[in-house]
């Protein structure tokens, strides 16, 4: 007997239905997340003005620490890029072939070592070690509005923790940026050396062309790594609630994931939706970053395509 | 054996036409050079062995590329320049590393004893004290994590590559999952702390609310590295399978899984050493404390970042003969617990990689 319809069985539909949930649970975990932070932070939003303290309302509380956070990662973004593109040239278009391998690798091992080890490490290796060179910056560089100083006595400043957030920004903006410069086409590589062109010209005339919405893209991607990132800042900055550029003195901004963290024990419900609100406000920051970089991605691509 | 001398009037038009370089030995020469300057200078004004290296380096990156400009010109100037530059910045960033690492393995090493591993921290003032409460925490709440993180992933990426193939559901999964691996660490404690908090009660700390978090940072990459090995899997094995009859899930189950088994094993365990070092959603929802504690579902629970983290903020006191406060000595030791299992990790799922990898190939 000919059979028209596609073979079923009570597996398949239950797979496919297990399959399904899985899909549908992320669908409404993420959905959670928006619900559940909204319901526990919208109090935070019009708290009594005590609860601020020592600001007044949730604007003049939250202002600082985005403020702060944009700050310190954007230092750290100026520190991590040049190195980490540096490097991604090395691996791809420098380092001999046989070392290439093992030297992503280490690369990748900066990544592996957890976020509160490199806080450990700055703040107690890091900011010891950068006592002097804060004290060389005030004296010889005092006059730029960055290095107004005085100087740190502890080292734990904001030019420290944005140390410590550009050495755990590397690995990242590095992978992305290496596997973009690795694409180029091999013609153009050729076609610019053909030409007589040094190795830095063939970079600059076939290799950064190509990868240029690549490389912003991963920068982006980097800067939301740099944002939301907790430990390193909480463990390095003895923060205060205040707006300055100053890099290298004892009072500075803190971010508002090291302020969560370091708040969260004291917090009374009143200071917990306050703090929760506070979190909404840089999950809405880094969506907004991560999806620019996305953004930049999907319009390389269709670039590349056409 | 007899070579044909070249003619020395043709090398002298040969050299008359290239451009002329740097001999080959210049770099070195430069790199000597700029050691021995530093070192002079080192030893006049007494810098330690740090100063006269980054003193060597910089020198070596303008002697080299002017060196070039007087000889080579402007264009092959700037090459050496940049080649410079980019081993320079490779060398900047081995630095951090290195100095971390060796810096976790000398205080760790000096930390960690028998005492350290299996003593909890309960009741200790000053010296003493473990990690042992703090190392089971961390393994109930990433195995907690993995057991519900790994299927729903799984799943997910099943979804997305057999059944979804690009239907409205699996777009936004997709662009969900991306969402989801920008979120925050820190804002993924707060959602899991808010979830818990309108269940139980503003006071509820549990290590399970932790793997709650931490599944929510551990799902987008085990969908990832997921979707991406079954994407790997060539369509012909599956039309093989349906041409046998087999039905669809079979043919998941028996076909394609295992060929992908490999780099989803290998995914997920990158993905428990990437958790398994989280420090700011455990430390809002799991809590702190100085006992034992193995029930995942009642009471606050330590693991090793927040371990770390408290040993960091406080210390204790600085002891009488001057030195560093006991905390220090305990959080480096955690630190290099910590670091072993995330490299131990690491190494496992490089090793498993290596062994299911080329498995279709030996077969045939």
């Amino acid at each position: 007997m000919p059979r028209n319809k596609p073979v079923t069985s009570v597996g398949d539909t239950v797979f496919a239905g297990v399959a399904r949930t899985a899909a549908l649970a992320i669908m409404l975990a993420l959905a959670g997340v928006f619900v559940f932070l909204f319901i526990e932070g919208f109090p935070g939003l019009s708290a009594p003005t005590d609860v601020y303290r020592p600001a007044e309302d949730f604007l003049s509380y939250v202002g600082p620490l985005v403020f702060g956070t944009i700050w310190a990662a954007l230092v750290a973004l100026i520190i991590a890029v040049p190195f980490a593109i540096g490097i991604a040239l090395f691996i791809s278009h420098y380092a001999p072939a046989r070392l290439a391998v093992p030297i992503a690798y280490v690369i990748d091992l900066l990544a592996a070592v957890p976020s509160v080890v490199y806080g450990l490490w700055g703040g107690l290796a890091l900011a010891q070690a950068l006592k002097p060179v804060l004290v060389w910056l005030d004296t010889h560089l005092g006059f730029i509005p960055l290095f107004v100083g005085p100087a740190s006595v502890t080292g734990r400043t904001m030019l420290t923790a944005a140390i410590v957030l550009a050495i755990m920004i590397v690995p990242i903006v590095t992978a992305i940026s290496r596997e973009i410069f690795a694409q180029t086409p091999r013609l153009h590589e050729e076609a610019a050396m053909a030409l007589g062109a040094t190795r830095w010209e063939m970079i600059r005339l076939a290799v950064f062309p190509y990868a240029r919405s690549g490389v912003i893209s991963a920068v982006m991607l980097g800067l939301g790594r740099a944002l939301g990132e907790t430990m390193a800042v909480a463990m390095v900055l003895s923060a205060t609630q205040v707006v300055t550029l100053n890099l290298i003195s004892d009072t500075n901004p803190a971010t508002i994931a090291s302020n969560i963290a370091s708040n969260y024990k004291e917090a009374s419900p009143d200071r917990q939706a306050v703090l929760i609100a506070t979190g909404l406000v840089l999950f809405a920051v880094t969506f907004a970053v991560n999806f620019a970089a996305r953004m930049v991605i999907a319009r390389g691509e269709r670039k590349i395509a056409r | 054996m007899t070579t044909t001398p070249i003619e020395p009037e043709l090398t002298g038009i040969a050299a008359g036409l290239a451009a002329p370089r740097l001999p080959r030995i210049a770099v070195i020469l430069t790199a000597v050079l700029a050691l021995a300057v530093s070192g002079l200078l080192a030893l006049l004004l007494g810098w330690g062995i740090i100063a006269l290296l980054v003193v060597a380096v910089i020198l070596f990156d303008i002697g080299l590329p002017v060196w070039s400009r007087i000889v080579e010109g402007a264009r092959y100037a700037a090459d050496r320049l940049t080649t410079c530059l980019v081993y320079t910045s490779f060398l900047v960033v081995l630095v951090p590393l290195v100095w971390l690492i060796g810096l976790v393995l000398k205080n760790g090493l000096s930390a960690i004893s028998v005492e350290f591993l299996t003593y909890s921290m309960r009741g200790v003032v000053g010296e003493g004290g473990g990690i042992y409460h703090a190392l089971m925490g961390t393994l109930l709440v990433t195995l907690a994590t993995a057991i519900i993180s790994v299927p729903i992933g799984i799943f997910a990426a099943i979804y997305l590559v057999e059944y979804g193939k690009g239907n409205r559901l699996a777009r936004t999964t997709t662009f969900l999952v991306d969402v989801m691996t920008g979120i925050p660490s820190i804002v993924a404690g707060l959602f899991a702390l808010s979830l818990f908090v309108i269940i139980f009660g503003p006071a509820i700390r549990i290590g399970f609310a932790g793997s709650v978090a931490l599944s929510l940072l551990m799902i987008p990459t085990v969908v990832r590295s997921t979707e991406e090995m079954l994407r790997l899997v060539p369509s012909d094995l599956r039309e093989a399978s349906y041409a046998l009859g087999i039905s669809k899930w079979r043919t998941i189950v028996k076909v394609v899984l295992p060929t992908a088994v490999g780099g989803i094993v290998t995914g997920v365990v990158l993905a428990i050493s990437r958790v398994i070092g989280e420090t700011a959603p455990l430390l809002v929802v799991a809590g702190a404390t100085d006992s034992v504690n193995m029930n995942l579902f009642s009471g606050r629970m330590m693991t090793l970042p927040v371990y770390i983290f408290q040993q960091y903020s406080q210390p204790g006191i600085v002891p009488h003969d001057g030195g560093d406060p006991p905390g220090y000595a305990r959080a480096w030791g955690a630190a290099l617990v910590l670091i072993v299992l995330v490299m131990l990790l690491n190494l496992i799922a490089r090793i498993i990689g290596k062994i299911f990898a080329p498995k279709t190939d030996r077969r045939r």
